[in-house]
């Protein structure tokens, strides 16, 4: 860890300009993270750094908001019914273990490689991940619109089918999300492998809520709402610990929470009108888009390592651009469907209420 | 007051209630910037603070902005609220 007066010292000025960007990035990151449970750090962290915060205290200030947001998001979708917490607890205790141990593959690496090789690492998991399981859950959606029932109840996925079949006594229990028995075997390491990926690429929703979908069967409108258990759990331990060291700029932490906050209420709010599928969509749209603005930089860090030719300043600059642009474009596209969706959902359910009263009225 | 089968009240009073103290929290947030820096930055057991106003800044303000949503109609579903 840097050192704390260095890091306080670099803690930036804020301006009205800066207030209101923190905010709007906020409202838009917290009505997706409220509708799919996850998204938006990786805008804030990037859009933090941009403002001239040191990427570790950039980190630090957007795990600081998390949880409060995360906390909220919750309640609120546990309300609808929608939130499993014993689940949420499990995996959110062992995704802190995956936090520490992928924080201290980040250390060597960068010890290693440098800032560069460091970066090059995180943007080629990024790629990789994000491919494959973007990639599974952008086609799962697809299926489920093709058939053209889209309000058939969800099928398990034979492997989750396969991982709720196998007993293992002394190591089941009981999840209501699933409605089922499953062996905290499972769990355990879907778990310390969501923290592992928070720790990389900061967004550990995007491997947390697939597996808990595809590998142990939980409903997407579950698993997203109890992805949100589990970014409380995480986020409260790494804010404690990156606070500890004095890297959380407060003031970030909550200027960002005060925009997030307006927008995962109203995130939360929208999956009470959507069908579960769309819950696949926003996170599948956003995954693929994601992974091509880290594409983009792979080959910026490889020429900064020597790796490939070296890339013109201004060419490497204008990529890093393309690459941000690409990435706000992808939190905005997110939260249109969200809008756009819950808009479609209340006309709807005006009509049908409306309907409803020319018949009994 | 409505009746049972009236549309229910805006929760007007309580928004506007929890809308302040949040705008009093900002407001001492943003005009002691220097102290707030220098002492949760400290590092050690002063990780405490800053974990305990997040927790208070997520309940005062999430609470207003949960209020805020409703008294603009915005709500969640009445026919799906349990949506498996």
């Amino acid at each position: 860890m840097h050192d704390i007066a260095a890091q306080a010292a670099n803690f930036i000025q804020l301006d009205t300009a800066t207030i209101l960007y923190l905010f709007a990035v906020g409202f838009v990151g917290g009505l997706v993270s409220g509708f799919i449970g996850s998204g938006g750090a990786f805008v804030l962290t990037p859009a933090m750094m941009s403002l001239g915060v040191p990427g570790l205290v950039a980190v630090a200030s957007n795990m600081c908001h998390k949880f409060p947001k995360a906390l909220i998001g919750s309640i609120k979708r546990a309300k609808y019914g929608q939130v499993d917490v014993k689940l949420g607890v499990i995996i959110g205790v062992s995704a802190e273990a995956g936090v520490l141990y992928g924080a201290h593959i980040q250390e060597k690496i960068k010890a290693a490689y440098g800032d560069a090789g460091s970066n090059l690492y995180v943007s080629v998991a990024f790629v990789v991940i994000l491919a494959i399981v973007g990639g599974f859950v952008m086609w799962d959606a697809w299926k489920t619109y093709k058939s053209g029932d889209t309000n058939a109840e969800e099928k398990k996925s034979p492997l989750a089918v396969w991982v709720q079949s196998i007993n293992i006594p002394g190591t089941m229990v009981y999840f209501k999300s699933m409605d089922a028995k499953i062996s905290i075997l499972f769990t355990l390491p879907l778990g310390f492998a969501t923290g592992m990926l928070a720790a990389t690429i900061a967004v550990g929703g995007f491997i947390g809520v697939p597996s808990m979908i595809y590998v142990m069967g939980v409903p997407s409108m579950m698993a997203s709402a109890t992805e949100l258990v589990i970014a409380f759990v995480m986020g409260l331990g790494g804010s404690f610990k990156y606070a500890m060291h004095g890297l959380v700029d407060i003031r970030l932490a909550m200027i960002i929470l005060a925009g997030s906050l307006f927008g995962i209420q109203l995130g939360a709010m929208g999956t009470t009108y959507v069908k579960p599928y769309m819950i696949k969509v926003v996170m599948g749209s956003i995954m693929t888009i994601v992974l091509f603005s880290r594409a983009l930089m792979v080959p910026v860090y490889m020429s900064q390592l020597g790796l490939i030719a070296t890339i013109e300043d201004g060419t490497m600059k204008m990529m890093k651009d393309v690459s941000f642009g690409i990435m706000i474009f992808a939190l905005a596209l997110g939260a249109f469907i969200v809008l756009r969706a819950m808009y479609v959902g209340k006309q709807e359910e005006k009509r049908a209420i409306a309907q409803e009263g020319l018949i009994h009225g | 007051m409505g009746s049972s089968h009236g549309p229910r009240k805006k929760p007007f009073v309580q928004a506007v209630l929890w809308g302040a103290v949040s705008v009093a929290m900002y407001y001492m947030l943003l005009t002691n910037q220097e102290m707030l820096n220098g002492t949760f930055a400290r590092g050690g057991l002063y990780a405490l603070l800053p974990i305990v106003t997040a927790f208070a800044f997520s309940i005062v303000h999430g609470s207003f902005t949960g209020h805020f949503w409703t008294v603009f109609g915005v709500e969640a579903s009445k026919k799906k609220k349990e949506a498996k």
